[in-house]
């Protein structure tokens, strides 16, 4: 797929903007801080209805504005769509496909991007947390309606957590012994603790069923991702290594172990064994007020040979990891959907010594569109040459090929 | 701001549900401008909903009697009551006409984040409803969201306990009337889920 032409209104930087497109690289360039990156921001967000710089859309809104809208034309197997996103901080999006209105979730998959930027170290080097975005971005750009499955489950958590919280009170021994206070109503803690147990009960139920199923999502496409990221990683670094991805769960020992080497049981069991470890960390849970086994607490261990590369790997060893998890979920997503999403590359080469800048290109010269933001165009290797669009301060022009 | 009584009125509104600023100033000069006989009315209506509507001792619904008129009726089947969350959900349900059941309006669902546990719901008024052994069956119909079901799955382990005969909950799935095409996954597999065999 690709896209034909991307608008955008009081976003960001931009009053408004056209940008006329074309399959190949296209490259945006212009000083730092004249809205390049605003761009395909845009373009990240109709496609995961969430931008890769801010984890809120109140920056996305031009100051002085009340909502932004982003429009792109998207052409797929000959058919264009037209994907329109309003964006009105604090309150729900407002979506349309084609010319009908739609809710936002609806629009995921109509576009889907791979993008890699600055902040793509972080999968290396940050939180857990990253890496968990990372698997469940892929999840829902390969089929949409995880976005949903997600959504529910983090209510779930949100849920858990507060039930815990409030009932840490009754459940905790150490309160069994605290005295009620005189003149306190006397609640007779035993039945309080009774039923507050009950009801958490309930939300263990809840969480191990919308748990499992995102959990055996995740285990299977960190299955299918593992080849092509040792692959991407030897490509991108020009060497032998032995990168690999393993799933790090917080289920108890023996189960967390299986799914490191790479097992993926079936629903059913891993919803038992959600369940088994829930029991199993229950005291630990109400002491803390924390809900601590779960999807929400795993991780993704990228390792180098036997070495972990949080914390061992050099900074150029660090950044082919995060190409090469770029690159293989790029890939991933070809091969499973027999289309090519669209490629971002936001500032990259900037970031890259010669060799890995060039092996990049090379690798994603194929693609049916990418889409590259650079401060100086001697950054960008040759083999991305293509059309230019020169940005400055919020204005958009193309470059015509012998003044660039 | 606007002068003494009229801001008054447009904070009063704004505290409404579903009334911001905008509308809550609309509102209070369309007012203004009304007919006074036509503002008395609503003001009478606003006085009159507190001091005589209260809840029926039974079941919880808005009434104004010590009774609802479902509870009052003994037309209504004894044996079945229907769980709902709010007392909207009752006047939903009885447009069906579908059920000739009792009803019981628990005030909520459960929802940890905002506080509300199985003490802040008539649960134990509901048990209570069911000690003598009459109801046969509950029919439980929250909402279908998250906290809905966390509800439902809280009642029917309660129930269960209790020993009641049947407990049922509202199937989900397919509207009625729509198409296929635009139902969103969950709904669909939920329909797929709860599909039945058809009677030859």
């Amino acid at each position: 797929m690709h896209v034909r032409h991307l608008s955008v209104a009081d976003f960001r930087s931009y009053t408004s903007a056209e940008l006329p497109l074309e399959p190949g690289v296209t490259t945006l360039v212009g000083l730092n801080g004249q809205g390049k990156t605003n761009l395909v921001e845009a373009l990240g967000y109709l496609a995961s209805l969430s931008s890769h710089r801010v984890a809120t859309d109140a920056p996305l809104v031009r100051a002085g504005a009340e909502r932004a809208v982003v429009r792109g034309a998207v052409m797929q197997d000959g058919r264009e769509t037209m994907v329109e996103l309003e964006i009105t901080p604090g309150r729900a999006n407002r979506a349309r496909l084609g010319r009908s209105p739609v809710r936002p979730r609806d629009v995921l998959g109509s576009l889907r991007t791979v993008l890699f930027a600055p902040e793509d170290l972080a999968l290396v080097k940050g939180d857990p947390g990253e890496r968990r975005r990372f698997l469940d971005d892929l999840l829902v750009a390969r089929q949409p309606r995880w976005a949903g499955v997600r959504q529910e489950y983090d209510r779930i958590v949100k849920q858990r957590s507060a039930l815990l919280k409030s009932a840490q009170p009754y459940l905790s021994r150490r309160a069994r012994v605290r005295r009620p206070r005189p003149g306190a109503e006397a609640l007779d803690p035993a039945s309080e603790a009774a039923s507050a147990l009950h009801t958490l009960g309930i939300w263990d139920a809840q969480l191990a069923g919308v748990g499992s199923s995102l959990l055996y999502a995740r285990l299977r496409l960190l299955r299918d991702l593992g080849p092509y990221l040792a692959k991407a990683y030897d490509e991108v670094s020009n060497g032998q290594s032995d990168a690999r991805v393993s799933y790090r769960s917080s289920l108890r020992e023996g189960t967390a172990a299986r799914l490191a080497a790479g097992e993926v049981p079936e629903i059913p069991e891993l919803h038992e064994e959600i369940l088994a470890s829930l029991a199993a960390v229950r005291d630990q849970e109400v002491e803390r007020g924390q809900c601590l086994v779960g999807p929400h607490r795993d991780d993704v261990l990228l390792s180098l040979g036997e070495l972990p590369a949080k914390g061992y790997a050099s900074h150029g060893e660090s950044w082919s990891f995060a190409l090469g998890l770029r690159l293989a979920a790029f890939q991933l997503l070809r091969t499973d959907l027999g289309d090519d999403p669209v490629l971002v590359l936001d500032d990259v080469f900037a970031e890259l010594d010669v060799g890995r800048r060039e092996r990049l290109a090379a690798m994603v010269g194929d693609a049916e569109q990418v889409l590259v933001t650079a401060a100086v165009p001697e950054d960008v290797p040759a083999a991305l040459a293509g059309r230019t669009f020169r940005v400055t301060l919020g204005s958009v022009e193309e470059v015509v090929a012998d003044d660039a | 701001m606007y002068e003494g009584a009229v801001q008054d009125l447009i904070d009063e509104l704004g505290r409404l549900p579903g009334v911001g600023p905008k509308s809550a100033q609309r509102i209070a000069f369309h007012l203004l401008q009304a007919d006074p006989a036509d503002v008395e009315r609503l003001a009478h209506a606003l006085t009159e909903v507190k001091a005589r509507v209260r809840f029926c001792e039974v079941c919880f619904n808005v009434s104004e009697a010590e009774r609802c008129r479902i509870c009052s009726d003994d037309r209504r089947d004894r044996t079945a009551i229907c769980v709902v969350e709010e007392p909207k959900d009752v006047v939903a349900i009885e447009r069906t006409r579908e059920f000739r059941g009792r009803y019981h309006v628990l005030g909520g669902a459960i929802s940890p984040i905002d506080g509300i546990g199985p003490q802040d719901l008539k649960v134990r008024e509901l048990l209570t409803r069911l000690a003598d052994g009459t109801v046969t069956e509950v029919i439980i119909a929250t909402d279908p969201n998250l906290e809905g079901e966390a509800t439902a799955s809280y009642l029917s382990r309660m129930l269960r306990d209790v020993g009641v005969q049947r407990v049922t909950r509202l199937a989900s799935g397919l509207p009625v009337g729509g198409d296929l095409e635009y139902a969103d996954e969950v709904t669909l597999g939920r329909a797929f889920e709860g599909r039945r065999l058809l009677d030859a």
